[in-house]
């Protein structure tokens, strides 16, 4: 009998969601912020489904409702990239060690 | 290129992820674990591009729509104030949250672009997994919405509570369910549409009645929804670049409410039937006649030139006046006359997880002198001088000793275990959970009733 190939996305799912918890423990607490930013970035990996859903208009009419929603969740999502990741990248460079020469 | 080659590159993109998060283990491999990210999401977006192979006129609106948000983001990311982090992540997850509604639309309106079956025929699997993806992502935008208008101070931050509350809620959960499962054997397009609408709605009631001081809860735990709804989505669209990521989240969301929960000794299921804020304020009147001990800039800066260490207790208060940078220049000039300083800061101190932390370092202060409450809690006992500036509840001690007390179990800085203790505030009113700060009428505490960032100011001067 054949395996049907949701079990295998469910088990993709649920070994990220244990890789996800031992990583997130080993998070130092002080970058809990950049974590909540970064983690939010990369959920706006959404934007591929909204690309599908943005290019499958036919070339007569690439605006159709389907269309018009990928394209506005492509705007959402790219906001959420740029925004996301180059705010952690803010944040993360005024982490500073002690100067040790004073 | 072929489904199994890009199979392969979301899988790497998914990896990449994993090392972001990895990468933040330690401040000097987290610049490089976002980097990771950044790399990771491009290949996920070229992939999706190639594995298209569609460049029509679609195309170009495709980059178009990406520039604008991408320029609008960028805009964001650079003006945005450190103090103003909560809202941008609450306002961020709500954009999550809408963008995974906008593509489960468009896979119910458009099944065949996903390959899901034809309108009216959706595989049953795709269509349950597109209405989770659906439920979770507009509960995350409606829940967003709230977090940042309060969090914005648009919205006021006591809790909006009403009788027959939680029997609404709960009725609206069973009319997702039963709806969803309507959808699912009907394909009613109506259907779809209404369950949106309900979800919507139970966002904003879930998070209404939650107030201003559970806020880091609320965002973790909307942290942890947006990632099940990309997951959702994930199932739904057959990527495991979006499952990967979307249980990465979702687990990191919700073991951040946890830390947030055990920071302020509540439990989940407390903070999200909500109302906590609102009572509780009449239990310490009698304490308001009791000595209090209060000083100027003078006393303080004395005891602090003749203390050989300090530790300095930044809350929020902190932050709202403006007053780390002016901070850190008084701990530069205490470390100038060889005096050990070191910053202590409870995992509830900001208004969000690790939100202190970045305040801090915003204003220069190296990570290596900055302590959670686990690692500094016996040092309080050795120290001389403990200087809180804009923290009250995480110092109270009845938090320990009285169990009638809303806070009773709220792990607490032992800050009275020092030599003396300068407690900088406006007055003498209560903090966030209404109640009296025993701490102030303490034999060695020296109240400093003033602005924080003009008091430390004022020290700086008598240095």
């Amino acid at each position: 009998m054949e395996i049907d190939p949701f079990i295998f996305r469910l088990s993709i799912f649920i070994l990220s969601i244990f890789i996800g918890y031992y990583v997130v423990w080993s998070v130092t607490p002080s970058l809990h912020t950049p974590l909540m930013s970064v983690t939010n970035a990369i959920s706006s990996v959404i934007i591929v489904g909204a690309i599908i859903a943005g290019l499958a208009g036919n070339s007569e009419s690439i605006f159709n409702t389907s269309s018009i929603f990928g394209f506005l969740a492509i705007f959402l999502a790219a906001i959420n990239i740029f925004g996301g990741f180059l705010v952690t990248q803010r944040m993360l460079q005024m982490y500073k060690k002690k100067k040790k020469d004073k | 290129m072929s489904a199994n080659l890009s199979a392969i590159f979301y899988l790497i993109s998914g990896v990449l992820f994993i090392l972001a998060l990895r990468g933040l283990s330690s401040p000097e491999t987290s610049r490089q674990g976002n980097f990771f990210g950044i790399l990771g999401m491009v290949i996920a977006i070229t992939v999706t591009f190639l594995s298209i192979g569609n460049f029509s006129s679609g195309f170009i609106y495709v980059l178009i729509f990406l520039l604008i948000g991408g320029l609008i983001g960028t805009f964001i990311a650079y003006k945005i104030p450190m103090t103003a982090m909560p809202e941008l992540v609450a306002g961020f997850h709500s954009l999550v949250g809408l963008a995974a509604v906008f593509v489960a639309i468009s896979a119910f309106l458009n099944p065949e672009a996903f390959n899901l079956g034809s309108p009216g025929n959706i595989k049953l699997g795709s269509l349950i997994e597109m209405s989770i993806g659906a439920v979770v992502g507009a509960i995350t935008f409606s829940g967003s919405i709230i977090a940042f208008l309060k969090l914005r101070g648009i919205m006021s931050g006591s809790p909006i509570t009403f009788r027959g509350q939680h029997l609404l809620n709960a009725l609206i959960l069973i009319s997702i369910i039963v709806l969803t499962y309507l959808l699912c054997s009907t394909q009613s397009s109506n259907l779809f549409w209404i369950l949106l609408a309900v979800s919507f709605l139970i966002g904003f009631l879930l998070i209404v009645p939650i107030g201003g001081a559970d806020m880091p809860v609320v965002i973790s735990m909307l942290n942890s929804y947006s990632g099940w709804a990309a997951a959702g989505i994930g199932f739904t669209l057959e990527n495991s670049a979006l499952i990967i990521t979307g249980a990465l989240v979702g687990s990191s969301g919700a073991i951040l409410s946890y830390i947030m929960c055990k920071g302020m000794n509540r439990s989940f299921f407390n903070v999200i039937l909500g109302g906590f804020g609102a009572t509780e304020q009449s239990l310490s009147k009698d304490n308001e006649k009791k000595p209090v001990k209060s000083g100027n800039a003078e006393d303080a800066a004395f005891l602090m030139k003749n203390a050989s260490s300090v530790i300095i207790v930044p809350g929020y208060g902190m932050a709202v006046a403006q007053a780390q940078h002016a901070l850190r220049e008084m701990v530069d000039t205490l470390k100038k006359n060889d005096i050990k300083v070191t910053y202590a800061v409870h995992p509830v101190a900001g208004r969000m997880p690790g939100h202190m932390n970045v305040l801090l370092a915003e204003a220069n202060v190296p990570y290596d002198e900055v302590f959670e409450l686990e690692e500094i809690n016996n040092d309080f006992a050795n120290a001389d001088v403990a200087f809180i500036i804009g923290a009250n509840d995480v110092t109270n001690p009845v938090a320990k000793t009285d169990p009638q007390s809303p806070i009773y179990g709220m792990p607490v800085l032992d800050v009275e275990k020092c030599k003396s203790v300068l407690f900088v505030k406006r007055s003498l009113s209560p903090g966030y959970a209404g109640i009296d700060n025993e701490l102030f009428y303490r034999e060695n505490t020296l109240m400093l009733f003033a602005d924080a960032k003009k008091m430390t100011e004022d020290i700086i001067k008598n240095l």
